[in-house]
Formats: structure tokens, C-alpha cells, sequence
């Protein structure tokens, strides 16, 4: 059916002293999808810009399509079409100019051009936007347009550096079902991704850690092989959390994650499952649940067990107390004509884990930044333990935590000047600072990185430290943006046992993301679309809102995208 | 393999393709038009208006020790002259703080045996005291009275009806700036720091900003070549700088009224030659660093200041040590505005035109074969 | 309140210091500006070639010539063979000036009538002629005295005698250094302040900042006092090299100079933090830094005097900070320049600092708001 695109045998790369990619040998064949999954810094990047010729080798032979992507760099680029992780649009040139552009440089002329037009504008649904600047499209629509610019000459292979990375769910399944009409048409594909879930759709796979392949092969084979050792804790409820926790201390338990109000654990092969009596007093289930690639993963890269937060936490839950710590108010900001958010409202309780999420766009962003303040309602209220954000600012801002997206702390300061400055603005002196500062130093592990520099800590670090300067001053209210962005499964299990943690000792977190995975950690969920609401309730009540006979067992993906095209069809009657 | 004619039609669609592209975003950027027509023009007016050596008035404290009818003669041969505008004490303290505070230029001191020794004698009885703290006016201020001096002692012998011939005189004459405006130098000079400044920043912004939003690894994963990349940055920049020396050119002529006495073709072979040389050290720098904040500080540092300070356009290289004056050879500013003066106000005099031609192009392939070695159609 | 604005402080010098290209540009490039530039500032005429065509060829021209070889603002003195050798000369800027001696030269002087010779002149940089142009009758009416006991002319006019206060030998260092030395603290405050807050702004700590219960005017302070830190430091440092490398006298006083520094570098900090506030990236406030540096360092006075100016001009810069250190600095240095005249520069000054700071305060809380 196929034929090998892309040979490697023995290849190096390395960046100073550190090996980006260390003795590799494989072979990527074509017409199917080939996913690239690693935690980050496992050399994805690198071995794709190897394949384009993008970098030199520093040893092994390389051959793309039978040639040498170094001394033959122009053939290979012919013949290969990538988009980088960064899309590499021109933002300030229109739809129709980028794709003039790159059919001009891959001398796509004449009756061929009209033709590629046509088809990828069609193919992408961008032809009603033909005329708008790159940069005034939404993440989605400028990945289908990297695509689409990729694609000008029908290539052989296609390189995707993570294409749906910061794409929200709706634009992600669009971007996987084009790229799925293409190697039906024979063209070879690699997809490197931070979802397993994508990685466990493509025919084969390439795990790598450390510039090394683990595993090459079909993403069930590997999967199969964790049969049997995959089990949901039922009923779990209000408990789950705690359920979680007790069960990641459990021995033969590899992972744990919490699915709405099931919590998923996986064991090590041999392990005997743990049988309900094992979680006192609760009326739980342990039922077997089929593997899927994750677990796999988990089982391959992760620790022999699951993460534990150290941080202290009260020996009870906290209990939920009557009045709401956050609450919205009627949020509405208006940017000239523009409503990017328009009359929200909901509360949140303590202790309670809140998710606000959407497609990009929609005004979930907006929604955030007025709750914590940094951006003024044009009207309503946003409250924050009690307090009007706009008004009692510094008060309120004294009693939130706050983590960006973005790793945004100082990277020129070292691990134990960044602690030391967050504490200082946030009042502690003396001996309470420096309690503060080991109290977290202590509780994330930071110890051995005291005196380095934040920037250049390891991905899973710069996560921990971003979190203790949040927390620092332990406040009651955490607000986290997309917390997790660009960060491995492994990283995101550890920073969830964090969050339990302090949520279960009464923090009230509101959170925003992208993986849908994640938003089943929330106790509740509010789906922004258009600047409204238009869901609210937990994540199992947001699955059976959409629960068909035809889909009888919706993914909370499932649910993301029927609510929003739903609200679409709402609209347009 | 294609066969080679349609390998450089295809090499040409690329270049115009990327050219196209350039200009679009040019127009569309806010910011380049700031830094390519607002900039300049303002930079411009700035030394148009600003930057003079031409003093205007010379502010004198005239210290009359022993009023006399010569004294009140020499008084208002210095007070007619439209250069100086002096104002009288009988003691010299009343001015000593006015020319600390630098609100005088000079005191002049009439002794008080003035009339006496005014007719005989090799040093004359006034006494200057001028503000060494810019010593290029100090000296303007001395010569000037020198000549007030001469002129009043020459019209006081001719009133009593004496020959008042000295053995030599010197007649000054002076070529190609008769009425000794600085201005008609300093503006021609100062187009050349500009131009270097804006050629060398636009390209290295520019280039920059493509590695920091990686669009060039996604050109780099197409088969253009890096004379396509270069050609197609390089080509729609010059037009551009060609653009901003015609407006600065025309400024000159008509806002500043400064002669130009040269062909406008050799200005434009002597501009071409130098816009590629700025250009050419913008594509350094953004190969070097790729990064904008980088290559807007490097620029400012290494295009820039020299061109201020090191190319002849305001300071005196010959009055600079050897090991400056060794440096200026590498400014390539210090040609242009040698070239610009001379052609502006001596018209076209090759024996300036070619050697300063020749010292731009050195710098230029210099520049431009450093940059070749640096870049790869790669990413390390 | 006061922890707080400490710990912003103290983070702003650590980030600044531990920033290794920040620490080149911030503390080197100035050092190495003032070891260069203060030599590459003069406007002082030496070293300059003077070309001679004496038809003459006597004595007396021989003499005369001499004369000129013997000065020190002349490096050389070349012959030119005939009229025709003149114009190219001076066009192809191999000599700045031709003093041309014509064949009845001696002749006419032996006989005890009046001479003329001609000085042609480069205007190419009409400064420079003028200043050679001086240099040439001094040397000539030196040589008039003596001459006109030859025959029955009257010897030249005397001469007058400048007494040059501040700067008794006209060195040039004395002059380029304090100028200069206005000019490197006005560049390090605004680099250090525009580059603030566009710097977290890029990295994305900007908004982990505002979430802090850290103030607007807490922010802004905290950026303000470290920027000033810096750059009194830096200034500092200019400040020894100055006096102990270049061997620039310093003759007023060190407090008052402080005084006014701190005054000064306020209102820079407010242009800088301005800036920085409208700036979204790095790159965009060092644009905007040296569209306000340019302008601001040309019409201060520092490289041809304010009077020159048109009086429009002139007027417009009063309003221009630098002119007003310029003005403090060169007196420091040179004149021990007396409190009632720093005074007068000095309440301008405050001014600007209260203008520009509220203006950066304000279009801060605008633009965060």
C-alpha cells in the first residue's frame, strides 16, 4: 500500500553539549498518518527540521523520498511540505496573498494555481475569508491556512509540528479530518502532538523521550498490551479527589486521573486491582475499563508511580461554605461594536474547581481577565472573596493567585530571587517570607534549583515555580490560564495532584484550557461561546446533555462540539 | 531535473513573489512608514534647523574703564555690526557672572589709557575674555574681534588722514560657499547619517522579525535559495531608501535652499552604492542576531553613533587622534557625506566621487560576503 | 506598602544586572562611548594640509612659506606648480585651503607697496575655512611687523589679546567630556526606563505583575527608583573616567551636581517610562527611545551651541531637558557654575519631571486599566 518515505539510520543531532536526537533509526512511510508524541524536549521538533534539511546531522544518513535533505535541500523541499509549530504565516498580508505567496515559490502557475485555489479554499472553508489579514483570523482558521499554504503542490510527505496546539476542540477535529482526506489521496504524513488521544488515531506511531524512540509501531499494539490493568473507581462524587489521592498512594497504582465523577487509575503489570473495601467506608465500584494510549504512555515514560503533591493538606475537606468566593455578575465588555463578552453570570463556591471553556475567540479570555482584574468591565460586577474586583483591587488581588498561560515569571532572576519577590509583594517580610519561601520550596521540590536561573529550569520546573509564586501567599482564590499549554501529559498529571491538593484544603480554582481531558477535573464547567453562556454544569451533566442514541457514550469533546454547533443552528434560526 | 531556462524563470517568479510580498507589508506596516519617511524627515529638520555653526549674534559685556571719544567710537563700531550686540559697564565684575551663567559669549575690556595706547604698540588695549567651554566659538568670537579691531584702527587713521597700507593682506576667498554657511554642509551630511540609519535598521528589523514569528523557517521549508531571500529583501528596501533620499534630496534643495551642483546621476550611483552598503550591514546584523530588540540596539550602536560621530559630518576627523582617524576609513558614512558635500556644493569632481565610490563598495562586499557565509538555507 | 515597593526594586536591579546583554549595554557601552567619543568630538582644525603656489620663488615668499611650515595647525605644506594645479586641489579635499603667492610678490615689498595674497578657500565645510582663514592672518600679520620695517608701511594692527576662562588651553577633552557626559546619563536612564516596562510586557510577566496587589503608582515607582539607581550609578562611574582617565577638571560642586542629576534623570525616567508604557514590545520602546534621544540630544546644545538656533527654536528648548543638564554639566565641570544659575535651569527641570512622570502615570493606568 505504501512506500518508505523518510529512512534514518543512526542519526545524531545534538545542541551543545545535550543530544537533541541520539542514535536514531527508523522509517516513515506513506499514506497514512504517522504521529511524532514525546514529553517536551523529547526531540520531535529537531527530527522533523532533520527530515526537511532544515538542520544538519551531526552523524547517521538520512534520505527523504530517496535524497539527501542536505545536499539536495531544494529537491526535498519539493517534495515535502511542513508547517512549522509557529504557523509562519505573514499576519499583515491577506488569505488569498499567503497562498499567492507560497504557489509563486513552489512555481504553482497557471490553470494549476486556479485549480490548488479552488480545492484548498474550499477544502479549508476559508473561501468566504479569502480576502481577510492572516493575523484577524481565529488560531483555528490560521492552522488550516498554514495548511492550506503547506499543501499549495500536492507533496509526498507532510510535516505537522504540532498543529493543534493551542487550538480548541471544535477547529481540532476539523484540522485531523482534512489532514485524513490527504493520505487517502497516498500522501504521507507525520503529525507531531502533545494530545495522546491524536497520537492513538494515527496508524502508526513514534514515541520518543529523550531524543530516543521508545516505541515505534500501531498505537494499539502498545495499547493492547496494557490490557487488563485499566479500571474506573465509580461513584466517586464529591470524594473523587480524595479517592484519587488515596489510590496514587496505593501500591501497584502507575496512574490516576479523575474522569467527571469516576476516577481512572492504571496498574502496574501483575498488580492486583484494589477492591472497593480498600477505600474506606465509601460505597465505590472498581470496574475494568478497556486501555487506551495514554496508559500506555504513562506506563512507558512516567515514574512507577503517580505524582503525589507534598503539599500539607487538611486531614479533612474543607467544607463548602454558603456564599460564592467568585462570582460574575451580568460581565459584559464591549469593545466598540464588539461584545467579546456579554452578560456574564455565574458563582462559584469554595473548594470548588471551575472550568471556563470555549472555542478560541469567544470570550472566555475576556471573562477571565475581568475576573481577576485585568481588564475593566464595561459593566457588571466580578467579585473575588467577597470583593469587587474593580473597586477594592489591591485587597481583592491580596487574596488571588494567578498563573498565565505563558511561563511569565523572571527568567533572568534566579529559582530563590523569583520566590523571594513574589513574597515580598505580596507583604510577607521577615520571618514570614522566609517560612512562606521554604514552605513552597519544600512542598514543589524546588530546592535543588534554588540558584537557578528561572529560564533556563526544565519544562515540568518552570510549572512548579510558576505555581509557588502563585501561591505563594496562600490565597484562597487560584486563577490559572490555560495552565497546562504546551506541556506533556506527565507535567499535567503532576500539576493536577498539585491543584487537588489545594483544593482540597479549601482553594476555590477557576481554570481555563484547551484539553478536555483536564476539564474533567472540574467540579463545573461554564462553555463560553459568543461572549454567552451556553452551558453550565458538571462535566458528566454537559455529557448527557448531548447523550443520543447514536452517541450513547459521548467524550466530553463529544459534548464541546454538539453544544457549540447547536448554539450555531440556534443562531441561524 | 528541469532544464536551466525554466530553473531561472522559476528563480525570478520566487524574487518577485517575495518582493510583492515585502512591498505589501511595507505599505501595510504602520511602523516601517514611520521609520521611512517620518524619521527621516523629522531627523531632517532636526539638523536642518537645529545643528548650526553659523553664529547668529555674539552676546559681548563691553567693560568701559575711562569713557573717551575713542572709546565711543570703538563702541559703536562693534554695536553697528549685526554680529554683536553688546551692553556697556564701567566695571568688569558686572559681567564676570553673566559669562559663568553663559549668557554673554565674551568680555571686552577697554582699559583706561585706551586712546593712548590704541596708536602705537603690537598688542592692543582691549582685553577679551571668552568662554573656553566651547572652544570652537571661542575662537570664532576672538577672530571676529580681531577683525572689528583692525577695521576701527584702519577707519580711525583714515579720519585723521593717514596711508593706512600693511605690507600684507590676506584675501580670503571662499569656493563653493561664498556666504560661509554652515548649513549648506551640514544638511547634505546629515542625509547620510539618516539614510544609514534607516537602511540599516529597516533590513535588520525586518529579517529579525521573520526568524522571531518564524516565517523564515516556513520560506526555508520551500525550495528558495538564499539569493532569492536576499535579493527579495534587499531590492524592495533600496527602493524604499531610494524613495526616502529623494524626499531628503528635494528638502534639502527647497525647504534649506542648499545649491546642488553636481548630476543627479552620479547622485543617485553614489546613493545606490551607499544604500547597498547600509542595507548590507542591516542583513548582518539580523544574521548575526535574530532578534529585533537585538538588532534595533545593535543597530543603533554600530550604524548609528559612528556615522555621528566618526564620519566628518559635524566633528573634525582631522582633529581626532590617529587611532580615530585609522577608524573613520572603516565608517562607510565618512564617504557618503564627502561625496554628498562635493557634490551638492563643488558639483562633479570624480577625484572625490570615485575614491569615496570605491571606499563604499570595499565595505559593502565585505559586508555582504560576511552575511552570504552566515546565512543557511538551514536553522544552526 | 514598604516591603512591597522594595521587593519591586530590588527584583528591577536583579533583573537589569543578571541580564548579560543588558549589562553590556548598560555599563560597558557607556564606558567605551566616553573613552572614544569624547576624542571623536571636536570641532578643533589641526593636522590640516595647506597648499602653497608661490610664483614668486624669492625669499621673502620662501620666508613666508616657512612661516606656515613652522605652525602647528598645519601638518604639511605642499607646492603646487602653476595656476592649473589650484583648482584641483582643493576639489579633489587634498588641501582645505591654497594661499597663493603672485609673481611680483618681493618685488612689490622690497619697493614698500602693499601686497596681497589670495587664500582660497574649501567651503565644503565652511567652519573649518573660517578657523583656517585665522589661523592664516595671524600667521601673516605676525610677519607684517616685521616686514614693515622694509620700507615705510605701518606695521599691522595690534593684536587682541584673548584670555580664555574655564579652559585656559582651549583643550578640546575639557570641552567634548562634560557634554558628553550629559549625554550618557540622559541614554542610560532612558534606556533602563523605556525598556521597563515593554520588557514585561514581551515576557509575560507584565500580568502576573497586575494581578499583584501591587499598585499602578507602586509599579511605576518601583521602576522609576531603580532606573534612577542605575543610572546615578552608571553616571558615576563616566563620571570617574572623566575625571581621573581624560584628567577633566572638576570645579563645582558634587552635591549640587547630584542634586540636579537625580532632578534631571526624573523627568528622563518619565519620557523613558512613557515610552515604555506605550510600547508593546522591547524593540518598539528602543525606536521610541531614539526618536525622543535624537531630537532631544541635537537641539540641547551639545554639538553646536543653542544660540545658533532660530529664536522659534530656541525658545522650543526650553522645554528640552537635555539643554538644561547640558548646561549644569558643562558648569560642573568647568565653571563652578554658582547655585542662583542652577537654579534657573533647575525649576525647569522639576517641572518636566512632574509633567512627564504624571503623564506616564497616567497613560500607565490607561493602558492597564
Amino acid at each position: 500500500m505504501s512506500e518508505a518515505l523518510v529512512r534514518l539510520d543512526g542519526v545524531s543531532k545534538r545542541f551543545d553539549a545535550t543530544a537533541a536526537i541520539a542514535e536514531m533509526t527508523t522509517t516513515i512511510m506513506g499514506g497514512g498518518i504517522t504521529g511524532l508524541a514525546g514529553p517536551d524536549g523529547a526531540g520531535k521538533t529537531t527530527l522533523l527540521r532533520l527530515i526537511l534539511g532544515l538542520l544538519k546531522p551531526d552523524s547517521g544518513t538520512l534520505s527523504v523520498c530517496g535524497r539527501d535533505p542536505i545536499s539536495e535541500a531544494s529537491e526535498v523541499r519539493d517534495l515535502v511540505a511542513y508547517m512549522p509549530q509557529r504557523f509562519g504565516l505573514y499576519e499583515d498580508l491577506t488569505v488569498l496573498e499567503n497562498l499567492s505567496l507560497y504557489a509563486d515559490l513552489r512555481a504553482v502557475i497557471g490553470e494549476d494555481r486556479r485549480s490548488a485555489f479552488d480545492r484548498l479554499l474550499t477544502f479549508t472553508s476559508l473561501a468566504p475569508f479569502a480576502g481577510r489579514i492572516a493575523g484577524a483570523l481565529s488560531g483555528g482558521m490560521k492552522q488550516k491556512l498554514g495548511l492550506a499554504c503547506a499543501l499549495i503542490r500536492t507533496p509526498r510527505l507532510l510535516l505537522l509540528d504540532e498543529p493543534t496546539a493551542g487550538v480548541d476542540p471544535v477547529s481540532r477535529r476539523e484540522l485531523w479530518r482534512m489532514v485524513r482526506t490527504l493520505t487517502s489521496e497516498g500522501i504521507g504524513v507525520v503529525w507531531s502532538t502533545a494530545y495522546l488521544e491524536e497520537a492513538e488515531r494515527c496508524e502508526r506511531v513514534l514515541l520518543m523521550n529523550d531524543g530516543r524512540l521508545v516505541y515505534e509501531g500501531t498505537p494499539s499494539e502498545i495499547t493492547s498490551r496494557m490490557a487488563g490493568r485499566s479500571f474506573h473507581v465509580r461513584n466517586a462524587g464529591e470524594r473523587r479527589r480524595a479517592v484519587l489521592a488515596a489510590a496514587a498512594k496505593m501500591p501497584g497504582v502507575i496512574d490516576g486521573v479523575i474522569q467527571g465523577a469516576n476516577v481512572r487509575i492504571v496498574l502496574a503489570a501483575g498488580a492486583t486491582p484494589p477492591s472497593a473495601e480498600d477505600f474506606k467506608g465509601l460505597s465505590l465500584e472498581v470496574v475494568p475499563t478497556p486501555p487506551r494510549f495514554e496508559d500506555a504512555f504513562v506506563n512507558l515514560l512516567g515514574s512507577a508511580t503517580p505524582a503525589v503533591s507534598r503539599l500539607p493538606t487538611a486531614a479533612d475537606p474543607a467544607t463548602r461554605s454558603a456564599g460564592p468566593v467568585i462570582e460574575a455578575r451580568e460581565l459584559t465588555r464591549r469593545y466598540g461594536s464588539f461584545t467579546a463578552a456579554d452578560r456574564i453570570s455565574f458563582a462559584i463556591g469554595r473548594g470548588e474547581i471551575f472550568g471556563l471553556l470555549g472555542p478560541n475567540g469567544a470570550g472566555k479570555s475576556t471573562t477571565f481577565k475581568m475576573l481577576c482584574g485585568l481588564l475593566r468591565p464595561t459593566s457588571g460586577e466580578a467579585r473575588v472573596a467577597g470583593l469587587d474586583v474593580a473597586v477594592q483591587t489591591s485587597a481583592a488581588r491580596n487574596r488571588l493567585g494567578y498563573m498565565a498561560q505563558k511561563f511569565s515569571l523572571y527568567g533572568d532572576l534566579s529559582v530563590a530571587q523569583n520566590l523571594e519577590f513574589f513574597a515580598g509583594v505580596y507583604g510577607l517580610t521577615g520571618a514570614g517570607r522566609r517560612r512562606a519561601v521554604e514552605r513552597v520550596t519544600d512542598a514543589f521540590g524546588l530546592k535543588r534549583y534554588l540558584d537557578t536561573n528561572a529560564g533556563t529550569l526544565p519544562a515540568g520546573y518552570k510549572q512548579r515555580l510558576a505555581l509557588s509564586c502563585a501561591v505563594m501567599h496562600e490565597p484562597p482564590v487560584l486563577f490559572l490560564d490555560e495552565p497546562t499549554s504546551g506541556v506533556d501529559p506527565l507535567t499535567r498529571r503532576e500539576f493536577w495532584a498539585h491543584i487537588n491538593a489545594l483544593v482540597h484544603s479549601g482553594v476555590t480554582v477557576m481554570v481555563t484550557t484547551h484539553f478536555l481531558d483536564e476539564a474533567e477535573y472540574c467540579d463545573r464547567i461554564a462553555l463560553i461561546y459568543r461572549g454567552r453562556v451556553i452551558a453550565t454544569g458538571s462535566p458528566d451533566d454537559l455529557k448527557a446533555s448531548v447523550r443520543t442514541p447514536a452517541l450513547s457514550d459521548p467524550t466530553l469533546e463529544d459534548a464541546f462540539i454538539a453544544l457549540v454547533e447547536a448554539d450555531d443552528q440556534k443562531a441561524v434560526a | 531535473m528541469m532544464p536551466l531556462a525554466l530553473q531561472s524563470t522559476d528563480r525570478f517568479r520566487r524574487i518577485g513573489a517575495l518582493i510583492r510580498k515585502e512591498t505589501r507589508q511595507i505599505i501595510r506596516d504602520p511602523s516601517t512608514i514611520v521609520i521611512a519617511v517620518i524619521l527621516p524627515l523629522t531627523l531632517l529638520f532636526l539638523f536642518g534647523y537645529g545643528v548650526s555653526f553659523d553664529a547668529r549674534r555674539i552676546e559681548i559685556g563691553l567693560v568701559v574703564e575711562d569713557p573717551t571719544p575713542e572709546t565711543g567710537s570703538f563702541t559703536a563700531s562693534l554695536t553697528n555690526s549685526p554680529l554683536f550686540a553688546a551692553r556697556t559697564a564701567r566695571d568688569r565684575h558686572n559681567f564676570d557672572s553673566d559669562l559663568v551663567a553663559g549668557r554673554i559669549d565674551g568680555i571686552v575690556i577697554l582699559a583706561a589709557n585706551f586712546a593712548a595706547q590704541a596708536a602705537r604698540g603690537d598688542r592692543a588695549p582691549i582685553q577679551v575674555i571668552v568662554d573656553g567651554s566651547d572652544p570652537n566659538k571661542a575662537t570664532l568670537v576672538r577672530n571676529y574681534l580681531q577683525g572689528v579691531w583692525g577695521n576701527w584702527l584702519t577707519q580711525e587713521a583714515i579720519a585723521r588722514g593717514e596711508r593706512v597700507t600693511v605690507p600684507l593682506t590676506v584675501v580670503p576667498r571662499v569656493w563653493f560657499n561664498p556666504e560661509l554657511s554652515s548649513h549648506h554642509y551640514l544638511v547634505p551630511g546629515s542625509i547620510a547619517i539618516i539614510l544609514m540609519l534607516i537602511g540599516a535598521l529597516l533590513t535588520a528589523l525586518v529579517v529579525a522579525r521573520e526568524w522571531e514569528r518564524g516565517t523564515m523557517e516556513a520560506l526555508l521549508a520551500t525550495p528558495v535559495g538564499i539569493i532569492d531571500i536576499l535579493a527579495g529583501k534587499l531590492i524592495p528596501y533600496f527602493v524604499l531608501g531610494m524613495i526616502t533620499m529623494t524626499l531628503a534630496t528635494g528638502t534639502a534643495l527647497f525647504l534649506f535652499k542648499v545649491p546642488f551642483r553636481g548630476s543627479f546621476a552620479v547622485l543617485a550611483l553614489m546613493t545606490a552604492v551607499f544604500l547597498t552598503t547600509a542595507l548590507a550591514q542591516g542583513l548582518l546584523i539580523s544574521t548575526l542576531t535574530r532578534n529585533q530588540l537585538v538588532a534595533a540596539q545593535s543597530t543603533m550602536i554600530s550604524a548609528f553613533l559612528p556615522s555621528f560621530f566618526l564620519s566628518g559630518f559635524v566633528f573634525e576627523i582631522a582633529g581626532m587622534p590617529l587611532s580615530l582617524r585609522i577608524i573613520s576609513y572603516a565608517v562607510p558614512a565618512r564617504y557618503f557625506v564627502s561625496g554628498l558635500q562635493t557634490l551638492f556644493l563643488a558639483g562633479n569632481v570624480w577625484s572625490v566621487i570615485w575614491p569615496n565610490l570605491a571606499g563604499m563598495a570595499i565595505i559593502a562586499s565585505i559586508y555582504i560576503t560576511l552575511t552570504a557565509s552566515k546565512t543557511k538555507t538551514r536553522l544552526d | 506598602m514598604r516591603p512591597r515597593l522594595w521587593s519591586l526594586i530590588v527584583k528591577e536591579l536583579l533583573a537589569n544586572w543578571r541580564d548579560r546583554r543588558n549589562r553590556i549595554i548598560l555599563l560597558i557601552s557607556p564606558m567605551i562611548q566616553v573613552l572614544i567619543f569624547s576624542f571623536a568630538a571636536t570641532q578643533e582644525v589641526k593636522n590640516v594640509p595647506l597648499a602653497v603656489l608661490d610664483e614668486d620663488r624669492s625669499v621673502l615668499s620662501r620666508e613666508l612659506i616657512s612661516r606656515f611650515e613652522a605652525s602647528p595647525q598645519f601638518s604639511q605644506v605642499m607646492r603646487l606648480e602653476g595656476v592649473a594645479d589650484i583648482a584641483p586641489a582643493i576639489d579633489s579635499r587634498e588641501a582645505p585651503a591654497v594661499l597663493h603667492i603672485a609673481q611680483d610678490f618681493s618685488r612689490r615689498l622690497t619697493a614698500g607697496q602693499p601686497v596681497q595674497v589670495q587664500l582660497l578657500l574649501d567651503g565644503r565645510r565652511s567652519n573649518a575655512a573660517q578657523i583656517i582663514q585665522g589661523y592664516t592672518v595671524e600667521i601673516v600679520d605676525r610677519l607684517n611687523a616685521e616686514f614693515a620695517r622694509l620700507g615705510s608701511l605701518r606695521g599691522p594692527p595690534s593684536f587682541v589679546v584673548a584670555r580664555t576662562w574655564f579652559n585656559p588651553n582651549s583643550d578640546t577633552l575639557w570641552s567634548t567630556v562634560p557634554g558628553l557626559f550629559a549625554v550618557l546619563t540622559t541614554s542610560v536612564g532612558m534606556m533602563v526606563s523605556a525598556l521597563s516596562v515593554a520588557r514585561e510586557r514581551e515576557l509575560g510577566s507584565f500580568e502576573q505583575l497586575l494581578v499583584s496587589p501591587l499598585t499602578s503608582l507602586e509599579i511605576l515607582a518601583g521602576k522609576a527608583a531603580s532606573a534612577l539607581v542605575i543610572a546615578v550609578a552608571e553616571t558615576t562611574i563616566v563620571m570617574l573616567i572623566a575625571m581621573y582617565v581624560l584628567v577633566v577638571p572638576m570645579e563645582g560642586s558634587m552635591l549640587l551636581l547630584y542634586g540636579s542629576m537625580i532632578v534631571y534623570l526624573l523627568s528622563i525616567i518619565g519620557i523613558g517610562l512613557f515610552i515604555s508604557s506605550l510600547s508593546s514590545t522591547q524593540q518598539q520602546a528602543v525606536i521610541g527611545n531614539f526618536m525622543f534621544l535624537a531630537p532631544a540630544i541635537l537641539l540641547s546644545g551639545y554639538a553646536t551651541p543653542v544660540s545658533n538656533m532660530p529664536d522659534w527654536l530656541q525658545t522650543l528648548t526650553l522645554a528640552n531637558p537635555v539643554r538644561h543638564f547640558v548646561v549644569i554639566a558643562k558648569g560642573a565641570f568647568l565653571k563652578d557654575l554658582p547655585i542662583d544659575v542652577i537654579a534657573t535651569h533647575l525649576w525647569p527641570l522639576a517641572l518636566i519631571a512632574v509633567v512627564t512622570l504624571s503623564a506616564a502615570t497616567w497613560l500607565f493606568r490607561e493602558k492597564t486599566g
